[in-house]
């Protein structure tokens, strides 16, 4: 899908301090009706972001001018509720390229590396240190190396490790996704084709 | 040690392994309909590339058509582009696609089986939960998300961690009333709404062997709804049979080589199953949900468990410890991947035959396919059922999933043949209790909830 390649790289995240955040809140139902996988940015956090009257909600981090970046920092388990793919899609296309928490929900985690979007997972404590340096400056900068598995907070210099399947961290490193890499076996698939058992 | 079905066919299908253990599983044969499919194609179309081996893809649009009319335009405008959109992606990738009106036409689960495209030892994908229903015919079939959609699209190939295995056997004659249906239900009871959870299920034992193969497809169509993988049957003479002379199937030599090939499916007697279940079909009676999730069941002339999730209960509108026999049925509902076949139709017209359909309940009877209602109005199934005020709808989804005009009004009693009772499944506040066709015909002729065996003087 033309993924830009993930490499190291540097920027502000936006806190969204709560817990058990499931797929319903980042994607509404009623916005799965569509042909075309495009636009589900706009509706990312759609019923906390804007009111009634779809006037943006002032106080939610997303809305707050003094937030910006590619990371997205939640608290734990992160993506539970429906297996939806659009949660995924929604938090990509709003343009973050890694959501940080304490825990993922399994089905969100997996949808999200066959996204490009890649999930950090931390310790609780590391977590709290990280909306600590946010709220101490919400301009704070944070590192995210894939090649070395390390999540780290500039200003203090701490770092935190992060897991990730093998075959997926090539995924990103080379900025490809399944189709692409699937593609990129053609070959080999022909080949099963013709000598398979 | 041996291997199980599943490893046999997994194993043959594996291209190569990933390190981390995914797999790169080569499919068969993918099927597609018009909800899940549109993205899929729209990421094709990004990339600039196409869909690699249209040959083996099958298309039908089942979910959000209507049941009736169906030579009109469909009413729902977003219904209505994602069939126009299902037809448009197909006619230009070179898919063949049985859309509405054609005589191949059906519910995806259906019709792949029916046409003889599902065949012993077949990976199959499709981008529904019920896929599971083609391991009826000793296939590794599965539901997949969107991505995966198009990855089979791209490459003929999924990515994909291998399941453990589980193996549930069920052993004994089946009680008089009771069907395949009423096996399923009670085993979901048993092992609860997500004992299945990260297995891929092989059913077997000497119940199972008795069923036919539309009584197998019924049980493993609702593999999903205890939250395994897939569910699957060792394929047999009855498999063979089923699938000979149909016209996708192999033809003359090329089938009897097929079957060949067929008779090597089967577990391996020393094969190690990761977990094990062992059920006795005399414990086994016409069954129903008084809930909100298909583990919710009991057989039908039992009360409520005192232990049963009160917002379930709340949201049903019963009480626990008492007995659903009695309460009123408003709507019953024929049909769906899970009863939807010829099979069903004709067990339900034995029972209604020279009955009445009772005043006040709507019931709706959905052949699963265009093939399916070409037969049963060949058989005359149309008219026994028009003699007892019941009339035969077109094939698609209908009441099974709220997505068309068929949906059951909040509040009203639903007594459905369909595979999910979810909060409002068949439709916001709708309450559905799953049932097989004998419970189904017992509620439509009494307008309550009734037990077939007495209902119709079934002896045990």
């Amino acid at each position: 899908m033309s993924i830009p390649k993930f490499e190291t790289f540097t920027s502000g995240a936006v806190p969204v301090e709560v817990e058990n955040i499931d797929t319903d809140q980042i994607i509404p139902a009623r916005f799965l009706k569509a042909t075309e996988r495009k636009g589900f940015g706009d509706n990312l956090f759609r019923d906390w972001r804007y009111d009634s009257a779809n006037r943006p909600i002032v106080t939610f981090p997303l809305n707050d001018p003094r937030y910006g970046g590619q990371i997205l920092v939640a608290g734990r388990n992160f993506g539970c509720g429906s297996s939806r793919e659009h949660a995924a899609w929604a938090i990509a296309d709003y343009g973050f390229r890694v959501v940080v928490s304490s825990f993922f929900a399994d089905i969100f985690r997996n949808n999200a590396l066959n996204n490009g979007l890649l999930p950090v997972r931390v310790e609780e404590s590391f977590l709290a240190k990280i909306f600590a340096a946010i709220r101490h400056d919400p301009q704070a900068q944070f590192t995210v190396d894939l090649d070395n598995q390390r999540f780290t907070i500039v200003a203090s210099g701490e770092s935190a490790p992060f897991e990730i399947d093998a075959y997926k961290k090539r995924c990103l490193q080379n900025g490809y996704d399944d189709v692409d890499y699937l593609r990129s076996i053609s070959a080999e698939i022909e080949s099963y084709e013709k000598h398979r058992p | 040690m041996g291997k199980t079905l599943l490893d046999k066919i997994w194993d043959a299908h594996t291209v190569r392994v990933e390190d981390g253990g995914r797999c790169v599983l080569y499919i068969d044969r993918q099927y597609i309909h018009e909800v899940t499919s549109p993205v899929a194609f729209a990421g094709l179309e990004r990339r600039g590339i196409g869909v690699a081996r249209p040959a083996q893809i099958t298309a039908t649009a089942d979910h959000n058509i209507p049941t009736e009319n169906q030579h009109l335009p469909i009413e729902e405008p977003e219904s209505r582009r994602q069939v126009a959109a299902l037809e448009a992606n197909c006619a230009k990738h070179g898919i063949e696609h049985f859309g509405v009106g054609n005589p191949r036409q059906g519910i995806v689960h259906i019709i792949g089986p029916e046409l003889g495209f599902t065949q012993p030892g077949m990976t199959i994908v499709c981008g529904d939960s019920h896929t599971s229903t083609h391991g009826a015919l000793g296939a590794v079939a599965f539901g997949v998300g969107t991505s995966e959609v198009e990855m089979v699209f791209a490459s003929q190939c999924i990515l994909q961690t291998k399941p453990r295995t589980m193996r549930i056997t069920v052993d004994g004659a089946l009680r008089p009333g009771v069907e395949a249906k009423d096996v399923i239900l009670y085993i979901i009871s048993q092992i609860t709404a997500s004992g299945g959870t990260g297995h891929f299920i092989e059913f077997a034992g000497s119940t199972i062997r008795s069923l036919s193969m539309e009584g197998r497809m019924t049980v493993c169509n609702m593999s999903i709804e205890c939250g395994a993988r897939g569910g699957m049957i060792a394929p047999d003479e009855k498999t063979f049979e089923y699938l000979r002379g149909r016209e996708r199937a192999p033809q003359g030599a090329a089938f009897d080589e097929a079957v060949a090939r067929w008779r090597e499916l089967y577990s391996d007697p020393d094969a190690v199953f990761d977990k094990e279940y062992h059920f006795d079909a005399a414990d086994i009676s016409p069954m129903i949900t008084y809930g909100t999730n298909p583990g919710m069941g009991m057989s039908i002339d039992d009360a409520i468990p005192a232990s049963s999730d009160p917002k379930a209960l709340e949201y049903m509108g019963f009480q626990s410890g008492e007995r659903l026999l009695g309460k009123p049925a408003d709507y019953v509902f024929v049909g769906s991947c899970t009863n939807g076949r010829i099979e069903d139709l004709r067990r339900f017209a034995s029972f209604v035959r020279g009955r009445r359909k009772a005043e006040g309940v709507t019931a709706w009877i959905v052949p699963g396919s265009k093939g399916v209602e070409a037969q049963a109005r060949a058989e005359g199934l149309d008219r026994i059922l028009a003699e007892a005020g019941f009339e035969l709808r077109q094939p698609g989804c209908s009441a099974c999933l709220a997505m068309n005009a068929d949906k059951i009004p909040a509040g009203k009693y639903s007594v459905s043949t369909s595979n999910r009772n979810f909060e409002g499944r068949q439709g916001p506040g709708a309450r559905t209790m799953l049932s097989g066709i004998a419970v189904a015909a017992a509620a439509a002729v009494t307008g309550r909830i009734s037990d077939p065996r007495e209902v119709f003087g079934i002896k045990d």
